[in-house]
């Protein structure tokens, strides 16, 4: 399995964002990750609109036969969902990770590239760079990422200038923390 | 709150998951968008979603934002792949004549 979190090369954009008052939790799962319980892996072809949803739809099922709490539940079937839209989009496929812990999951998506060209504006609500036929399914609002980082816990994306990009995010099932 | 079998009936609407009975839900509030995203940031479990998207893609949306019904505006009547499979996740498709305007409007009133 992969390092969460790992340290990223200096050929490749980093984008982190922590919810305030997660930081220490966030940094107690970088330095130590735990074994994860259950992990499931997903195939998200490119453009197939009908495949993507699949992975997070499995997650979200698994969750709530474990008995988390249904805001979270929303929270990470969101957060899954956009990425997973992201990927099928603006990528040439990829594939999600999801690694389920007692108190918390840990989504990673990776895929083929081309890359975010830059990451701090496609972070900008309303900025998009999806296609027409994408448009025209009701996606490429610009607000997938905005959507990511405001229900995840923790939210990393490294991306490589034409090259592959990684996409993680962490929630926990505690929500009052 | 209002039952999902009286707002359908006021609004002439038409149940194309008629596994899913209208009289057992209960609806807590309403959405109104075309954009998916925005219905996934924004919507909020229990709503009537109101929309003009009637692709696969709106069911997905639906079932992972906890929407547990659907209604097509201005006629709009989904597909039977779309039916099946909001029918296997227990969301009720409606189609109404009216415009999402109106629906919302009519809604609303019901609400409040």
């Amino acid at each position: 399995m992969a390092r969460a979190f790992a340290a990223a090369r200096s050929d490749m954009a980093e984008y982190l964002h922590i919810q305030s008052g997660r930081e220490q939790a966030v940094r107690d799962f970088i330095e130590k990750p735990p074994e994860a319980d259950v992990s499931l892996d997903s195939p998200i072809p490119e453009k197939d609109f009908n495949s993507a949803g699949k992975g997070s739809a499995e997650v979200k099922n698994l969750l709530k036969r474990l008995g988390v709490n249904p805001e979270v539940l929303r929270r990470v079937a969101v957060s899954a969902y956009e990425a997973e839209i992201n990927v099928a989009a603006h990528s040439q496929g990829g594939e999600m990770l999801s690694h389920i812990y007692p108190d918390m999951i840990h989504v990673v998506f990776n895929d083929e590239g081309p890359g975010i060209a830059d990451i701090e504006q496609a972070m900008v609500p309303g900025y998009s760079t999806a296609d027409e036929m994408v448009r025209e399914l009701g996606f490429g609002a610009g607000l997938g990422l905005p959507n990511i980082k405001k229900n995840a816990d923790a939210l990393r994306i490294r991306s490589e200038a034409n090259g592959k990009t990684q996409l993680e995010f962490l929630i926990f099932f505690n929500s009052d923390e | 709150m209002v039952n999902l079998a009286e707002f359908m009936a006021a609004v002439e609407g038409t149940n194309h998951t008629p596994e899913v009975d209208p009289e057992k839900v209960q609806i807590t509030g309403g959405y109104v968008c075309d954009m998916l995203s925005d219905v996934m940031g924004s919507a909020r479990e229990g709503q009537a979603w109101i929309t003009i998207m009637k692709h696969l893609n709106t069911v997905a949306v639906a079932a992972l934002t906890g929407i547990p019904a659907i209604v097509f505006s201005k006629g709009n009547v989904p597909e039977e792949n779309v039916v099946e499979k909001a029918t296997s996740e227990g969301i009720c498709l409606i189609s109404s004549g009216l415009d999402s305007f109106s629906l919302a409007g009519i809604l609303y009133g019901m609400l409040n």
